[in-house]
């Protein structure tokens, strides 16, 4: 099964309660996957500031000083707020590279959750109530968030295979569904050189987008594509620094809902997860069409059919 | 009229006490506040008694419903009415996918839209849709008829049996051994009469007929290669 849930705001005024609404989002759908929970909130952006969000199954010894270490490799600003197992290191933007392979010299057991300028990644094995509570995520703001809660199929239950997961700067991915072509796409995949950590199959959903895009495609390109070349059962949420998309597979049994309203767009595995939100008595409800690529962006006047350029 | 607040008193009190209501039950109406997208609201009902949803529901609402007329006054998730024997689902706003599957007889009414897989393997429902149906709807369909107001989605009545489909709109593709058949008066009487069961505002000149072309009831050796 699997329950996902994602919020994009339209209405500032909503941004501090972001972490909030989408924690109350996915907690509803717990009983469609208890197995570990994950969520993204594309929060506020540094100036001039990148921020890597790692984590670490022995957070005492890998995070004691950890940002002092860095300064001094770098030799640039490094800025470390520790959640429990994870920890966001803020780091200027252009030493991104530079500080990813001194961490992993430094610190070879700790791993990137993601990476970008706003995003932050927070997942864990556990419910979504103990997760979200893990790393105060109800404390969070921001401008959009998608979330993720598992009920495993195609691999382990750990840290590393619950999603979402980043698929490039500020870009992530969460699935509902199961992929059939996963180990064969991920041989091609790393025949090409893409990096794929676990024998999970929303990992090789995930790093086929961030290969699709890395070679020229945009995301709605790449989610157009990823139509053709995924087999199985998928509905994607992917969010982007701007805005999320959703793609359901052509046969669509995997379920989804939207609402609209003037406020927000939200999407839900199920109509649960969304009534509790503001004036969603008024909302435009729906189902995504399948094979259709939807888009929602901060950056242009969002429309529902607007696809990723 | 009883009513009953899904929230406060929770699933299995709600339908236990729909289920104790016997053939001659004095309280014939109920009405039920809060569903908020609840699972399984009102199922297995066995009794002719009337239920007022009062907003959107979740997974399979009124499914094997019998004598029961069930509203949902909002939209209704995946599996909606499914397997019912006898009654009448009414939704007054879209249904998810697969409204009316496996459904022998009663009426489904769908004011919305219906998504992919509307009376998938149907086996004497009537169903009606005042607006479109997805696609894979009345996949092996069985017996019983289908009313679509609207337009029908990719693979309309793939593999079906003798079910009936009637569509204003266009539809986007056949399934599998599904053609369109002649409308001939015995099926503009009936269609008159489910439109008339379904409140639809339209006439039944303005639609088309589909069923199976019956190619596929049984083995055909020019198609062993397909094998």
């Amino acid at each position: 099964m699997c329950g996902i849930v994602g919020l994009f705001l339209k209405d500032k005024s909503l941004e501090p309660k972001l972490g909030d609404m989408l924690t109350d989002m996915l907690v509803t759908m717990t009983d469609r996957g208890p197995d570990s929970a994950g969520i993204a909130i594309y929060g506020a952006e540094t100036d001039g500031n990148a921020k890597l969000t790692v984590q670490s199954d022995a957070p005492e010894t890998d995070f004691d000083k950890l940002d002092n270490e860095l300064r001094k490799l770098v030799k640039g600003k490094v800025k470390m707020s520790v959640k429990d197992t994870h920890a966001v290191l803020e780091i200027q933007a252009d030493q991104v590279a530079e500080a990813r392979a001194a961490l992993s010299d430094i610190r070879p057991s700790v791993r990137v959750m993601s990476h970008g300028e706003t995003l932050e990644i927070y997942k864990e094995v556990g419910l979504p109530k103990n997760v979200a509570e893990r790393f105060d995520v109800r404390q969070m703001s921001g401008t959009h968030g998608i979330g993720h809660t598992r009920m495993a199929t195609e691999s382990a239950v750990t840290t590393m295979g619950a999603h979402p997961f980043n698929t490039g700067s500020d870009q992530c991915l969460v699935h509902n569904g199961s992929l059939s072509n996963h180990n064969s796409l991920r041989r091609k995949l790393r025949r090409l050189g893409v990096h794929i950590e676990t024998e999970n199959d929303t990992e090789v959903g995930a790093a086929y987008l961030t290969w699709k895009m890395q070679t020229g495609s945009t995301l709605g390109e790449a989610l157009e594509s990823s139509l053709d070349d995924l087999d199985g059962f998928f509905t994607f949420l992917v969010g982007t620094k701007d805005g999320f998309g959703v793609v359901r597979d052509p046969i669509a049994c995997k379920p989804a809902v939207m609402a609209e309203t003037d406020q927000y767009v939200a999407f839900g595995s199920e109509y649960r997860a969304l009534v509790n939100l503001p004036g969603i008595e008024d909302a435009r409800v729906w189902e995504p069409e399948p094979a259709t690529v939807y888009f929602w962006s901060h950056n242009a006047a969002p429309t529902a059919q607007e696809k990723a350029a | 009229m009883q009513t009953f607040d899904l929230e406060a008193q929770g699933l299995r009190a709600l339908n236990s006490t729909l289920h104790a209501q016997a053939e001659n039950t004095n309280q014939t109406h109920w009405e039920i506040i809060n569903p908020k997208g609840s699972h399984a609201i009102a199922v297995g009902l066995d009794a002719p008694i009337e239920v007022n949803v009062k907003g959107s529901t979740g997974y399979y609402c009124a499914g094997m419903n019998k004598q029961a007329t069930v509203h949902v006054h909002g939209s209704a998730g995946p599996g909606t009415a499914e397997n019912m024997m006898s009654g009448t689902v009414i939704v007054e706003g879209d249904a998810s996918q697969y409204a009316g599957a496996t459904g022998h007889g009663g009426t489904l009414i769908i004011k919305g839209n219906a998504s992919s897989r509307c009376g998938i393997s149907m086996k004497g429902i009537d169903i009606i849709v005042h607006g479109n149906i997805g696609h894979m709807s009345a996949f092996m369909a069985q017996s019983g008829n289908i009313v679509v107001c609207g337009d029908a989605g990719d693979a309309l009545g793939d593999s079906c049996y003798e079910a009936r489909f009637f569509v204003r709109g266009s539809v986007k593709s056949l399934g599998a051994d599904c053609i369109e058949k002649e409308m001939r008066p015995e099926h503009i009487k009936m269609l008159e009469e489910l439109l008339e069961r379904g409140g639809c505002d339209a006439k039944a000149s303005e639609f088309k007929r589909y069923g199976s072309a019956r190619t596929l009831y049984n083995f055909d050796v020019d198609n062993a290669a397909a094998y």
